[in-house]
């Protein structure tokens, strides 16, 4: 833990060194997310509501899941950007060191511009509960969390699944995409307005929805059921994280070195 | 002419060379397309007033953004001539006995047109055999579907001309983060591919049919569909080529203009 903090503080003052171009980006990295929900905000002021979900409440699901997804990519960008270090034959020089590789490739990147999205969600996310009647009790605040805990997570998971494909293809796959990328476009609604096999899907497979759908529903008093269990949903969704690190461990026994 | 015909030709060979990379896309885009139809279908079953354009129309607008991306993407660059310019090899390229916008217009409508066609196929036949409602539908007529081609490759001449302004805004600022940006999050909106032009505010549509951006993307695909009348279509054409010369002629200029102040350090 000590050595991960130590690679964070060290990258974090390597980033800082180009100060006007780490502040230029983390205000582009603001604007993308903000045309998405400007759409989102004008499909509203057309529609007024999605299969009875009000604008707020979108925007609720939406902020947590871009925050999660922004932190994410901070903090696993390692991940992310793998192949680059299987294509150099880096991932040799982590191999004999006296750390786990999971911390070592963690710690190899992180992307402090994100900043900027996450201030975007986290401002969305203010908005949104400052305009929702919503009673607030402690359980409540600690799903919040839960949630967005439980989707940086995932977002993690999926990366190093990713991450571990490299081990075999050397090339990164755009693939992993559909459901970084694609499952934050997604996710960003209550699952309930797909169809089921894909609500079933991001629900059981890859579980996004036991982030933001299943505990937005107790948060917004929607649910006649055992507060506990909703609250404990992304909690379980979180497992989803320890299989992707069996992955890893196994595909990095299988590891075989590009040479250069 | 012949010259950039055979830069064209060249690039387009290269370009098809990445098939593995294209089949990626293909399945990003199929899903993609998939997400925002049950999104739209969602919020088009309790719409309490009917929509600017239906549910059908939207959906073939949707196939045929996904399909024909390369095409409308600002995002869409060449890492290649950033490099060029900001390392100074853009010296070798202006030895070169041609036309430097030439040169560079042809290359980056070769990778545009190489990587639509490495995708655009597999998207739509799939896209025609999905079930109803999600499944593309044929123009309503063989002229709609000639007016639809002409538009389209028009759009694609003109996005081509846009893009070359965020070639030419690198050698001021040195940095293409920043013109990537601001060209590709305003580009995009405007040319509607977060939201369709129809269905924004008005206030909005009215922004959005000043830009050429909607040019591109938003007005072939409503020909496709129907949702732009025939006659509007040739009104819409002649419009794009006013757009496309003004561009062309300006881009000239702003290039030839950063050329003369180019200044290349030894090394």
């Amino acid at each position: 833990m000590n050595l991960y903090f130590k690679y964070l503080l060290i990258l974090f003052k390597s980033q800082m060194q180009y100060r006007t171009s780490f502040w230029l980006l983390s205000i582009g990295q603001f604007f993308i997310p903000f045309s998405v929900f400007a759409g989102l905000y004008f499909l509203f002021e057309r529609f007024g509501q999605i299969k009875g979900w009000d604008f707020f409440e979108v925007a609720l699901c939406f902020a947590i899941i871009h925050m999660a997804f922004s932190l994410s990519e901070c903090f696993a960008r390692g991940f992310d950007t793998f192949s680059s270090l299987i294509i150099k034959g880096d991932f040799d020089r982590v191999l004999v060191r006296p750390r786990s590789t999971f911390l070592q490739v963690l710690g190899s990147k992180f992307e402090f511009t994100r900043i900027g999205r996450l201030a975007q969600s986290a401002i969305v996310l203010l908005w949104a509960l400052n305009n929702l009647p919503i009673e607030w009790s402690l359980v409540k605040a600690v799903t919040l969390f839960f949630m967005i805990t439980s989707g940086v997570l995932i977002f993690t998971g999926i990366y190093m699944l990713a991450a571990t494909m490299c081990f075999w293809t050397v090339q990164g796959l755009e693939v992993a995409n559909i459901f970084t990328d694609g499952g934050r476009e997604m996710a960003q609604y209550p699952l309930n307005i797909y169809h089921k096999w894909v609500a079933r899907f991001f629900t059981y497979v890859i579980p996004f929805g036991t982030v933001n759908y299943l505990p937005l529903l107790f948060i917004l008093g929607k649910t006649n059921g055992n507060e506990v269990l909703y609250m404990l949903t992304p909690v379980l969704g979180s497992l989803f994280i320890l299989p992707c690190f069996l992955v890893w461990q196994f595909g990095v026994r299988h590891y075989r070195s590009t040479g250069s | 002419m012949k010259v950039y015909a055979s830069i064209l030709k060249i690039r387009l060979l290269i370009g098809m060379q990445y098939r593995s990379a294209a089949w990626a896309g293909v399945a990003t885009q199929f899903f993609w397309g998939f997400i925002s139809i049950m999104v739209f279908k969602a919020f088009y079953e309790f719409a309490a007033v009917t929509p600017p354009i239906s549910l059908k129309e939207l959906i073939t607008y949707i196939w045929l953004q996904q399909a024909f991306l390369a095409f409308i993407m600002l995002w869409f660059r060449d890492n290649e001539l950033f490099d060029l310019i900001t390392s100074g090899n853009i010296a070798y390229e202006l030895c070169r006995p041609t036309d430097l916008y030439g040169f560079w217009y042809a290359k980056l409508l070769a990778q545009r047109l190489s990587s639509a066609l490495l995708r655009c196929y597999p998207i739509l036949i799939l896209a025609f055999f999905l079930p109803k409602p999600y499944n593309l539908t044929l123009p309503p007529n063989v002229l709609t579907f000639i007016l639809f081609v002409i538009t389209l490759l028009l759009g694609l001449l003109l996005l081509v001309a846009i893009s070359m302004f965020l070639y030419i805004s690198v050698f001021i600022t040195l940095s293409p983060m920043g013109s990537l940006l601001i060209f590709g999050v305003l580009g995009e909106f405007f040319a509607g591919l977060i939201i369709p032009v129809p269905l924004m505010p008005l206030w909005l549509q009215k922004i959005a049919y000043v830009l050429p951006f909607r040019w591109t993307a938003d007005f072939p695909f409503r020909v496709y569909s129907g949702h732009i009348t025939q006659s509007d279509a040739v009104i819409g054409v002649f419009i794009q080529l006013v757009y496309l010369l003004a561009l062309l002629w300006l881009g000239k200029l702003a290039l030839n203009s950063v050329l003369k102040r180019v200044v290349v350090q030894g090394g």
